[in-house]
């Protein structure tokens, strides 16, 4: 598939060592500048010359971005954090080991050691005609390739589509949806903080982007609040291999149980739509009941209604409303085989 | 003169202006090709921020020396050090990050060399295949590991896995296989000879435990 063609075409590499200098040079460029993180994303566009940015700012020489730190609400993870470190890190394992366990899930062992959180919620989706730099919506274009009769959409959405049936891939994401994390970003205007669930915006928002960052916009923070510190948690990540695939599709939950009763729940799937679902019909319907088979059975009914298969795909419903299912009762954990 | 002597002075003529003109041509080429790569300079120059665009000819630290070498922006480090520093022990498989055969260590951490830009690591130390053995020649126990239990078939992967499997046991000298696997399973090898690659790194691992006591 991939084809060795050389190197990549020229851009210009801007490489900031601070925030404000980073925030500079992104007001200056504008759409111009292509925002490098770990680069594992941006490297297939621009070895493929589907992306043509005339600058890159490359972001790790930018300390500041790095690190997880504690802090009176919880925890800040800088957006330029590994994903190693993060799912190596004592404080995420013992309080939020859903994002340890999702980040330690992500690609292979030297991805991690290179991608960051921020790259891993920030990357684009992997719908190959997209990436082959097809014309369709998400590119700018009027047609969707995959959603057709003979179109290739194994792996593409069941909910929610809307013109594009592109997924988003990213593995931390629920995970931090599930957790109640907030996104710090920064532009000229200064700094405005969302909700995970918010960061992440489908086709009927906008069909170009996956995120709500627009050219300007640096996302530099994480922020975890205390709230789920040492909750149930659950996460599981589908894939064809167990190294390298994206998800098709991966379910993560947080829960606070009293006894027997669900007190507080939060649940998210990615790999469904062009975002990453926070299935808030599910926590609506199961909080206050016993955690149990036939309430986690409802649980994944409803998390599956209006679901639409496309003509490879209708896997993926009985695959939701199981991974769903799980997430709330939970099953003995599946070992790693090599 | 005559008629003859006048045509033999004229080709002579000819002759001589040709070669300055080819000449004239050799040198304007070059003038016009830096002139325009120096205008480009200067138009960028032009827009730069405070971040400046940096060297192109820089110094990065390979396997323990300081290298000079000219690097362009979009270079990457498996291109620089194939193709730039003659170290092509470092192999490209996919050029994607998908294979790991360009894996080579950056401050001990293992990386794919295809998916890092060259001005990127210029303040890092960079490890490849070619700076494991002792500079008399002495194999890195990890290598020794392979030789002594014939780890690999094709072997092209083989740099790559190694430097993989000396990165994870950095930081886990006492792996059991299972972890062993997970640790180095950022790579592949088109010979699926998975098992005789492990077999030779738990060797390795032994290897590295004793010398680190010895």
């Amino acid at each position: 598939m991939a084809v060795i063609r050389d190197v990549m075409p020229a851009f210009q590499l801007l490489q900031p060592t601070s925030i404000a200098d980073a925030q500079k040079i992104l007001d200056q460029y504008g759409p111009d500048a292509w925002v490098l993180a770990g680069g594992l994303d941006s490297f297939d566009w621009l070895k493929d010359r589907i992306k043509k940015p005339n600058t890159v700012v490359d972001l790790s020489g930018v300390e500041e971005l790095k690190g997880i730190r504690e802090t009176g609400q919880g925890l800040e993870i800088g957006a330029m954090t590994t994903l190693t470190e993060i799912a190596q890190h004592p404080l995420i394992k013992a309080k939020y080991s859903l994002l340890a366990q999702s980040a330690e899930l992500v690609a292979s062992p030297q991805i991690r050691n290179q991608g960051t959180i921020g790259g891993n919620v920030s990357q684009d989706t992997r719908c190959w005609y997209y990436r082959a730099g097809w014309p369709c919506y998400r590119a700018g274009g009027n047609i969707c390739y995959a959603d057709t009769p003979v179109g290739r959409n194994r792996e593409h959405a069941i909910l929610h589509a809307e013109r594009c049936v592109a997924v988003n891939p990213s593995d931390t994401a629920p995970a931090l949806i599930a957790l109640d994390a907030k996104f710090v970003i920064r532009n000229r205007k200064g700094e405005r903080v969302v909700n995970a669930e918010d960061y992440f915006v489908g086709p009927e928002i906008d069909i170009t982007r996956l995120t709500v960052l627009q050219p300007g916009d640096l996302l530099t923070a994480v922020r975890i609040p205390a709230t789920w510190a040492g909750a149930q948690f659950y996460f599981e990540k589908v894939r064809d291999r167990n190294v390298w695939d994206f998800p098709l599709m991966n379910v993560a939950s947080a829960m606070v149980l009293s006894g027997d009763t669900i007190q507080q729940v939060r649940v998210a799937v990615n790999g469904a739509a062009a975002r990453p679902l926070r299935l808030k019909a599910v926590e609506n319907a199961i909080r206050g009941k016993q955690r149990s088979i036939a309430t986690a059975e409802m649980a994944g009914n409803l998390a599956v209604q209006g679901a639409v298969p496309l003509q490879f795909n209708a896997y993926k419903i009985p695959l939701m409303r199981n991974l769903v299912k799980r997430s709330i009762t939970g099953v003995q954990e599946a070992t790693w085989a090599s | 003169m005559s008629e003859a002597d006048k045509q033999v002075s004229e080709t002579a003529a000819k002759r001589v202006s040709r070669r300055a003109f080819i000449k004239g041509v050799i040198t304007s080429g070059v003038a016009v090709s830096s002139t325009s790569y120096l205008f480009r300079a200067s138009t960028l120059a032009g827009q730069r921020s405070s971040a400046g665009l940096g060297e192109r000819l820089i110094t990065l630290n390979v396997n323990g020396q300081q290298r000079r070498v000219d690097v362009v922006k979009q270079e990457t480090l498996a291109w620089t050090l194939r193709y730039k520093l003659g170290l092509t022990g470092t192999k490209l498989g996919c050029d994607r990050a998908e294979c790991g055969s360009c894996t080579v260590l950056i401050d001990d951490v293992p990386y794919y060399a295809c998916s890092v830009l060259t001005h990127t690591v210029r303040d890092k130390k960079v490890l490849t295949i070619e700076g494991l053995a002792s500079p008399h020649g002495k194999l890195h126990p990890v290598q020794q590991g392979v030789v002594d239990e014939q780890g690999f078939q094709c072997a092209y992967c083989m740099p790559g896995f190694v430097m993989a499997a000396v990165g994870f046991l950095k930081t886990n000298p006492n792996p059991t296989r299972a972890e062993l696997a997970h640790g180095i399973s950022g790579n592949l090898c088109r010979c699926q000879d998975y098992d005789k690659i492990l077999t030779a790194f738990m060797r390795g691992a032994e290897y590295m435990r004793r010398s680190s006591r010895a």
